[in-house]
């Protein structure tokens, strides 16, 4: 057995499982679908005390319209998300980034509110999320509260999430008739995360785009937004908006690639999003 | 810290009671505590596809399950969908086309495509080249699987093999190299 000793409890309910971190003498941590924890627990990259299993809490695993957004339990696995028709209508863009994320047998067990809770940097689905505007509903001690996508992503693997949290669901707005979305990705492998990649939401509006999101991953230590390249494509200008990302990207160099490298791919994935975007069609990447 | 808790799961149509470490993976287990060893153990991070198992049906990592967390749950293993005859076809044909070389990734390999040919029928090369992308054959003998598992998609279909199959096939980028 490679992960450190650790003590193990399947919370009954969501009360259990907040009763059982908020009670924990030390390090506890949630267990989800586990496709990144467990992976760090076999590399010793992490050694909690305590692993709150929140896999039997009922009600974490539904995708329903609620209140004019659609709601995303935490629990839902990757497949499920990818085979569900209220994902594909009304958000388009996390049904384009699903196929991308790991392999099948990953996103059979891998989880939405996993993927969200981990922030890994070069994950899709965060960057999805901001692009979206979503927000993250979030349970914990003193009661629930939710939180904007862009107040919920704070640094390297560092979320608005407390250690006595536990996220419940994300919710997204309900994607409009003219609305339009874009995903590219590179990686070396399909599956692998990616090197740079890009979730991109905009409206349609007299031959143009209006409101345009660009959400770049693997740039940075959380998503980014590439506002100045927003700008530039909502004047239909593709060429100044590719100009405009070494001013918006600072992307560190890291084993994958130099920074240079990654903005200019960043350029690469904006004219194929670009495309995507002013098609008349919505189609995956 | 070293707590064992009592799980019941189905493993390969028989009943299983053990009492197990928290920290066991699922593959662990089957291997060490069951004495299945058909599933193999390669990175244990998720990313080679030797453990794959079927969790209550689907396909999953072995190596990135705990024990614990399959009470209730059915598992099969590549020795119990071997034995149903199930997988009959596919195992002939990759011992045929020599899609095997040391045997490691074969298991998941199987079980993979087994999985995938359950869901689409007769794929393509394409798509059983993005669905095996999961499953590394350090071998590297992708070509004789994916023509495997081609093979058999056809034959289940009652589609004739197609003229000069197991050669190097126009239009696929990943032939011939």
């Amino acid at each position: 057995m490679k992960p450190a000793a650790f003590a193990y409890a399947k919370a009954r309910s969501l009360d259990h499982a907040i009763e059982l971190l908020g009670g924990a003498p030390a390090e506890a941590r949630v267990l989800a679908g586990g496709q990144s924890l467990i992976a760090t627990l076999n590399m010793r990259l992490s050694s909690p005390d305590l692993l709150v299993d929140i896999n039997a809490v009922p009600g974490l695993d539904g995708i329903a319209v609620k209140d004019g957004m659609l709601e995303v339990g935490a629990l839902v696995r990757h497949a499920q998300a990818e085979r569900s028709d209220l994902v594909a209508k009304h958000a388009p863009l996390i049904a384009m980034a699903l196929p991308h994320i790991g392999h099948l047998a990953i996103r059979n067990r891998g989880t939405i509110g996993g993927s969200i809770a981990f922030a890994d940097p070069a994950a899709e689905l965060p960057a999805c999320l901001l692009a979206l505007g979503g927000e993250v509903s979030i349970a914990g001690p003193d009661g629930c509260r939710s939180v904007a996508a862009e107040q919920f992503f704070r640094g390297l693997f560092e979320t608005a999430l407390s250690p006595r949290d536990v996220l419940t669901a994300i919710r997204v707005p309900l994607a409009e008739r003219d609305g339009r979305f874009g995903f590219a990705e590179f990686s070396r492998r399909h599956g692998d995360y990616a090197m740079v990649g890009l979730a991109a939401q905009a409206r349609a509006e007299d031959g143009g785009l209006r409101a345009v999101r660009l959400v770049y991953f693997g740039v940075g230590a959380t998503p980014v937004r590439a506002r100045n390249a927003e700008a530039d494509l909502a004047r239909s200008d593709l060429a100044a908006a590719i100009g405009a990302l070494a001013r918006d990207l600072d992307p560190p160099d890291d084993l994958q690639a130099t920074g240079a490298v990654k903005i200019h791919l960043a350029g690469v994935l904006l004219e194929r999003v670009a495309q995507q975007l002013t098609g008349r069609e919505r189609r995956p990447a | 810290m070293t707590a064992h808790t009592q799980v019941r799961l189905t493993v390969n149509g028989e009943e299983v009671f053990e009492s197990v470490e928290a920290r066991k993976t699922l593959v662990e287990f089957l291997r060490e505590d069951l004495g299945l060893t058909g599933s193999h153990v390669g990175c244990e991070h998720g990313v080679c596809g030797a453990c794959t198992l079927l969790l209550d049906g689907a396909i999953v990592r072995g190596c990135l399950l705990l024990a614990v967390q399959c009470d209730g749950c059915r598992i099969d293993t590549i020795e119990g969908v071997a034995d149903s005859g199930t997988i009959a076809d596919l195992q002939q044909a990759f011992a045929a086309r020599n899609a095997l070389q040391c045997g490691f990734c074969t298991p998941g390999m199987l079980l993979t495509a087994a999985q995938l040919l359950e869901e689409v029928g007769v794929p393509s090369r394409e798509k059983i080249r993005a669905r095996l992308s999961g499953n590394y054959c350090r071998c590297t003998g992708y070509h004789a699987i994916v023509d495997a598992v081609e093979a058999v998609a056809r034959a289940r279909a009652n589609i004739p093999p197609q003229q000069g199959e197991g050669r190097i096939a126009e239009g696929d980028p990943g032939r011939g190299r």
